[in-house]
């Protein structure tokens, strides 16, 4: 007896929507094994993790506060995957963002400006999230150096210039040498939703994004480009798409929304810069994607679901003293299990009795 | 001993690691195998390791520890990609991040706990001769391992039967299927090779490096080793070389920092990355037209009966 692959010639709608959730609920099982090999009671501690946070409105603005960086980063390296494209340096242009962002705010601290403030601060952000992931772009479409590689590289590379100005020139003079920029003026930060909690334009600003996500993709000439390079290359090469372009294209794309997220992150929640900008949203936002299917409202979906883990996760090591890592752990397993139970889209498995061939 | 002589010294300690995980996957992409999960393994291997040395007080568990999982966590990696076709990037970029949290819950215990390094072995005689003698020939075992590595993986891929079907799987996996090699069993060895070396690399990083343990303490040194098979156009000597010039940098970078190189500190640790991507970047331009890795690299198999 031995189990054989064969390619599907089509995939059942059915088995794409429930794919997803059958990585869910392994992930699950497996969380309850590692939680009960860390001497906690299963049930209590898959409880903290993905009940609680839903349990009342602070929880659930939380959620929504850690969904929207997440979702938007994720939103743009779906369209990098579906190209085939591998930008994993989303952290680093979080980041860049954020610090270009941030820059506008902390040069204009003490004057008082307009609301145009606020503004300029999210495209300088996106503008110069893009020009951060162009590096990797160019090095790959000039050079055909490995874009994974550089644009990690590039991570480590943003993660020491903040740390360097938030240390040096643009640390608060009045912050007793803390390592943090001045507290952003009032119109420099992203307006509540509503009173009590930190629900900003963020997340609206996100929402807005991935529907007009969804029409570029499935609606546009641009989009059908991306899907056909990653999956067709050679037919995408007969129809005249320039490969080269397509690859800087997506690459801004990607980092002008992590750059994007990451002012909305410094301007909304943090209201200042500092070292621990970002608690791993762009690494996150890789499993975000592919969770999401690759597909903008995939991603918003993913994105919710995994920021209930990090908020799980807090909960989880404050009340069950758990350890934080525990909540990477989850994320690592659930993008396991989500590529395992993509196989099952692409190929149909059979056991097939008698001796092997 | 002279302070160049210390210099040395430190710049081989540095590298080796990154000696050591490098050819690990430089064997497993010459199988046709790309995995990116090196920095999850390197790091599991160094809180693995640290946590058994530490439980049972012996080094040499700690390393036996460090190697087994390292395996282990390349075999989920194997699972996933041999046994289920799936994306080769995405499957690397798992295990890094799985690694990354596996250690931090393996390791929590462990923060802190100091114990003392992994002695140097002297090889007699031969470390009498002045200055080759203390930079050769006294060094801890992990250096002559990586040395040994080296050649071994080298005669193996060139000189043995077995390596020319390893290339063989590596360069075009459906004509070997086709002579009846067993691809895919060929290409788990190789990536359970790669996993023992990126757990050994790891466990050198905790055991003898920093004698302790810190939450992602490989701080990036498995996506260099990546880069250097790269750099090394997937050959051992090569990654030899890569492998002593990032370390001299790392080493160099920090002698310029204590020498008061009027600099921020932070310029000269971005270094390292930075000229990673000039490498990568002054490699690919040489080698304008010319191979380009084994050519199979990263696609999966599914065999066809």
């Amino acid at each position: 007896m031995r189990l054989v692959m064969e390619k599907r010639t089509e995939t059942p709608i059915s088995l794409m929507l429930i794919s997803p959730l059958i990585a869910v609920a392994l992930t699950m099982i497996s969380a309850a094994i590692m939680f009960a090999l860390l001497g906690k009671d299963p049930g209590a501690a898959l409880y903290t993790y993905f009940l609680d946070p839903l349990s009342d409105s602070w929880g659930l603005q939380e959620v929504a506060v850690k969904a929207t960086p997440l979702v938007l980063i994720a939103v743009g390296l779906a369209a990098c995957y579906r190209a085939k494209v591998w930008n994993i340096g989303a952290e680093g242009q979080f980041l860049f963002g954020a610090m270009a962002g941030g820059y506008i705010a902390i040069i204009t601290h003490g004057s008082t400006q307009g609301p145009w403030l606020l503004l300029v601060m999210l495209l300088v952000g996106a503008m110069a999230g893009a020009a951060f992931a162009l590096i990797p772009a160019i090095l790959r479409t000039r050079f055909g150096a490995n874009e994974i590689l550089t644009s990690l590289m590039l991570v480590y590379v943003a993660e020491l210039l903040l740390d360097f100005l938030v240390r040096g020139p643009w640390r608060d003079p009045a912050g007793f040498n803390m390592p943090n920029s001045v507290v952003f003026e009032p119109e420099a930060t992203l307006p509540l939703l509503m009173a009590g909690g930190r629900l900003n334009i963020g997340t609206p600003i996100m929402i807005a994004l991935v529907l007009g996500f969804m029409l570029l993709m499935g609606r546009t000439l641009k989009g059908f480009e991306i899907r056909l390079v990653g999956e067709a290359p050679r037919a995408a090469r007969f129809a005249g798409f320039s490969e080269a372009r397509l690859i800087i294209t997506v690459f801004m794309i990607s980092g002008a929304l992590a750059g994007l997220a990451g002012v909305l992150e410094a301007a909304g929640t943090i209201k200042q810069l500092q070292p621990g900008l970002s608690p791993g949203y762009g690494f996150t936002a890789i499993i975000v994607a592919f969770l999401g299917r690759l597909n903008p409202i995939g991603c918003l979906f993913a994105g919710i679901f995994i920021a209930i883990t990090f908020i799980g996760g807090e909960n989880a090591q404050i009340m069950l003293r758990l350890p934080l890592d525990a909540t990477r752990v989850l994320q690592g397993l659930l993008l396991f299990f989500v590529l395992a139970c993509d196989s099952l889209l692409l190929y149909r498995f059979r056991l097939i009795r008698g001796a092997a061939a | 001993m002279t302070l160049f002589e210390a210099i040395i010294l430190t710049i081989i300690t540095a590298s080796t690691p990154l000696l050591i995980a490098a050819i690990g996957e430089l064997v497993v992409e010459r199988s046709g195998v790309l995995n990116l999960g090196v920095e999850g393994m390197m790091v599991i291997g160094a809180a693995a390791g640290i946590a058994a040395a530490i439980a049972t007080g012996s080094s040499t568990l700690g390393v036996l520890v460090a190697v087994l999982a390292g395996m282990a966590l390349s075999l989920v990696f194997a699972a996933l990609v041999l046994g289920l076709a799936a994306n080769q990037v995405a499957a690397g970029l798992a295990l890094a991040i799985l690694g990354l949290g596996l250690s931090g819950v393996i390791g929590a215990p462990f923060v802190g706990v100091q114990r003392a390094g992994i002695g140097k072995i002297e090889v007699p005689l031969l470390s009498d001769i002045p200055f080759i003698g203390s930079v050769l020939f006294h060094q801890d075992p992990f250096v002559y391992a990586s040395i040994a590595l080296v050649v071994a993986v080298w005669w193996f891929l060139t000189k043995s039967r077995a390596g020319l079907v390893l290339r063989a799987v590596g360069e075009n996996h459906a004509a070997a299927h086709a002579l009846g090699y067993p691809v895919r069993r060929i290409r788990l060895l190789a990536i359970l090779f790669g996993g023992g070396c990126a757990g050994l690399a790891g466990a050198y990083m905790s055991l003898v490096l920093t004698p302790f343990w810190s939450s992602g303490m490989t701080a990036g040194r498995g996506w260099i080793a990546l880069a250097i098979v790269v750099f090394a156009s997937w050959l051992p000597f090569r990654a030899m070389v890569g492998a002593y010039l990032f370390g001299a940098l790392t080493i160099l970078q920090l002698h310029a920092q204590s020498a008061g190189v009027p600099l921020p500190s932070q310029f000269l640790a971005a270094l390292p990355y930075l000229i990673t991507i000039l490498v990568l970047v002054l490699i690919m331009r040489a080698r304008r037209g010319g191979a380009a890795g084994p050519a199979s690299l990263g696609v999966p198999f599914v065999p066809d009966r």
